[in-house]
């Protein structure tokens, strides 16, 4: 028992060191820039870039237009498939799954092909076609996680019946998404949006190869031409992303009441 | 009847190659109760979903007001409906559930909120216009899905086992409160129970149901005292069933164990020689010989239990046992197990079962 205790508490501190003492040391590094004491100049350099300003802000609308684009594919499939074919559900939960496994790199040169210049859908001949081109293929990378939020919050009501309900006094499938589905499972929706997010603003491969002016493509030319400032960044890129895993967090500790309550 | 409100003909529906309805037919009048009253799969909630629209039938129509409505989508039929689950929508409150439907048909904001409070008067529950279902009671959520139903005045209201998931004082009360907001509003009625006893105390006719087909349609008093097939015979009430062998068809002489008893004019058809099924009513027997019952039995005492206000007695006759209630009387003592017994009845009582 005593013994017991004793290994789980190294098996502890070894975990959290191998977890913290790289945040920390990128943490050091990050106050380092002016010689001989700690400031935040590295973070005043970063934030004051106006391209850090410019990349970060056009990942936030892919992000937002992301997270529309998947909340209406995902919400209205997952509700079908639980209203009247839960026995193609296998299926689709496997399609959802694929960009777990499909690298991000095969999405994108498979775009390239079909969708470049000279293809009969040449999305990637203009700026807005390819912008659009991106918010598509990162709402395929975020769909396995948006699937599961919406499934989850689906498994929580009882989608047939409040259906039928609303279908007998009078209701269209319109009202019954808007104004019965959605609002159940709201919660879910969100945690869902911000996995996408997180997603979204770090994301590299596609931006990259589609040349876009995100955020993930001007982290790494950072990374390879400045020492202080892709720490700063590193950091605050981790704050964002852990921001938004703890909103999923708070939200989801009060899904079950929200869910019946949502103002 | 003079004009059907409602009128479900030759209605069949099969699922593949299951056929779970088959060649059912109902008229039911204005502002009539009828319940559908059957065991657990003889197909009661597929003719209901199939008069609300959630099921198409796979053949025959469905008649309101003489108009076929046997295509048209659910929300376009303007019929209220109430779950055995309640349904209510959580994310609503109790007042925005009632008024969805209004809502939904585009009425004004007003209008909504004086009809969703004298609803909510007429299920006496004035003050719970802003909770939450999850807030609830069972019961007080099962008024509000009623309230909800009959919010936008709809020609015909359909219950499916509303009461299932109550417990047993409530739904007395609350089965009672359906029937009398019903007759109140005048509004035509199907209530689906596999409860004999709901279906009979607040029915104006009951369908009893069997293997997909209404095996009788009746007034409770009919279904009960004179049910038409051995199933309702045995589905509704207890009932004592003795096999007899028919002695003589021409004088209704027929054979019960040893002892004989005379059915004349009950055995339409039977030929001598026949076996037959003879049911009685617990409450048409009597303990010894009485007074005005022109038939009786001889037996032995099998069974004892003392119940209170009550006493039930099983009688064996030959092969066959018979219950009968007498009441506690504390100047007499029960009968002895073991004890020869005769027992008396009308003949008019008893039911020959076919
Ligand atoms: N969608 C369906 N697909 C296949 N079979 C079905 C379907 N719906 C109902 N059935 C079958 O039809 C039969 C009648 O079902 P129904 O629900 O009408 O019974 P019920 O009388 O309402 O029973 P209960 O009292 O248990 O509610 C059952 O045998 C059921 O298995
Ligand atoms: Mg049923």
């Amino acid at each position: 028992m005593k013994s017991g205790r004793f290994w789980a508490w190294v098996v502890f501190v070894l975990g959290a060191a191998y977890f913290f003492i790289p945040l920390i040391a990128t943490i050091e590094f990050s106050l380092r820039m002016r010689r001989g004491v700690y400031s935040l100049d590295a973070y005043k350099v970063v934030l004051g870039d106006s391209q850090f300003q410019a990349t970060f802000m056009f990942s936030v609308v892919v992000a937002i237009f992301t997270i529309l684009l998947g909340v209406l594919i995902v919400v209205p499939t997952a509700y079908w498939i639980r209203l009247r074919m839960p026995q193609i559900r296998p299926i689709v939960e496997f399609i959802t799954l694929l960009p777990l496994v499909i690298p991000a790199i095969v999405i994108v040169f498979g775009y390239i092909r079909m969708y470049g210049s000279n293809s009969p859908l040449p999305f990637l001949a203009t700026n807005p076609g390819a912008n659009a081109l991106l918010v598509i293929g990162y709402a395929t990378l975020a769909l396995p996680y948006m699937y599961r939020a919406v499934d989850t919050g689906l498994r929580t009501i009882d989608v047939r019946t409040l259906t039928e309900a609303a279908q007998i006094l009078g209701a269209g499938w319109g009202t019954i998404i808007s104004r019965v589905i959605l609002p159940n499972v709201l919660i879910a929706v969100l945690s869902g949006a911000f996995l996408t997010f997180a997603i979204v603003i770090g994301e590299f491969t596609m931006a990259s190869l589609l040349n876009r002016p995100a955020f993930g493509p001007y982290l790494q030319n950072l990374v390879a031409n400045r020492a202080y400032e892709p720490a700063a960044l590193s950091i605050i890129a981790f704050v964002i992303t852990w921001g938004c895993m703890s909103l999923i967090q708070i939200l989801s500790r009060f899904a079950p009441k929200s869910a019946n309550r949502p103002n | 009847m003079a004009e059907p409100f409602l009128s479900i003909q030759h209605v069949r529906k099969s699922f593949g190659a299951t056929t779970v309805v088959e060649d059912f037919n109902l008229d039911v009048a204005p502002g009539e109760f009828v319940s559908f009253l059957g065991p657990s799969g003889c197909g009661k909630t597929t003719v209901l979903r199939m008069v609300a629209g959630f099921e198409e039938p796979s053949a025959g129509k469905i008649v309101v007001s003489g108009k076929d409505i046997t295509r048209l989508k659910p929300n376009q039929r303007n019929i209220g409906m109430v779950f055995q689950a309640y349904a209510l929508f959580p994310n609503l409150t109790v007042a925005q559930n009632i008024g969805f439907g209004l809502k939904v048909a585009g009425m004004p904001r007003a209008a909504i909120d004086s009809r969703v409070a004298e609803m909510l008067d007429i299920i006496r529950l004035p003050q719970m216009a802003d909770r939450y279902p999850y807030q609830l009671s069972g019961g007080q959520q099962q008024r509000i899905a009623l309230a909800r139903a009959i919010a936008p005045k709809p020609k015909l209201l359909l219950l499916d086992e509303p009461l299932s998931a109550l417990d047993a004082k409530v739904r007395i009360s609350l089965r009672e409160e359906i029937r009398s907001i019903q007759k109140k509003l005048g509004i035509t009625t199907i209530f689906v129970t596999h409860d004999q006893e709901e279906a009979l105390s607040i029915s104006d006719r009951i369908a009893v149901m069997y293997g997909g087909k209404a095996e009788q349609v009746g007034t409770p008093f009919e279904i009960y005292n004179r049910p038409a097939t051995k199933f309702v015979a045995n589905f509704v009430g207890t009932l004592n069933v003795l096999e007899g062998k028919v002695t003589d068809a021409a004088s209704g002489k027929v054979q019960v164990n040893t002892q004989e008893v005379s059915l004349k004019g009950k055995l339409n058809g039977s030929k001598s020689g026949d076996t037959l099924s003879l049911a009685l009513r617990p409450e048409a027997i009597s303990l010894g010989r009485q007074p005005g019952h022109d038939t009786s039995l001889s037996g032995e005492i099998a069974e004892v239990h003392f119940l209170g206000s009550v006493i039930r007695v099983r009688v064996g006759i030959g092969g066959n046992t018979v219950s009968l209630d007498t009441f506690n009387n504390s100047a007499t003592p029960p009968p002895v197990v073991g004890e020869k017994a005769d027992i008396s009845f009308s003949s008019g009582d008893m039911l020959v079962l076919h």
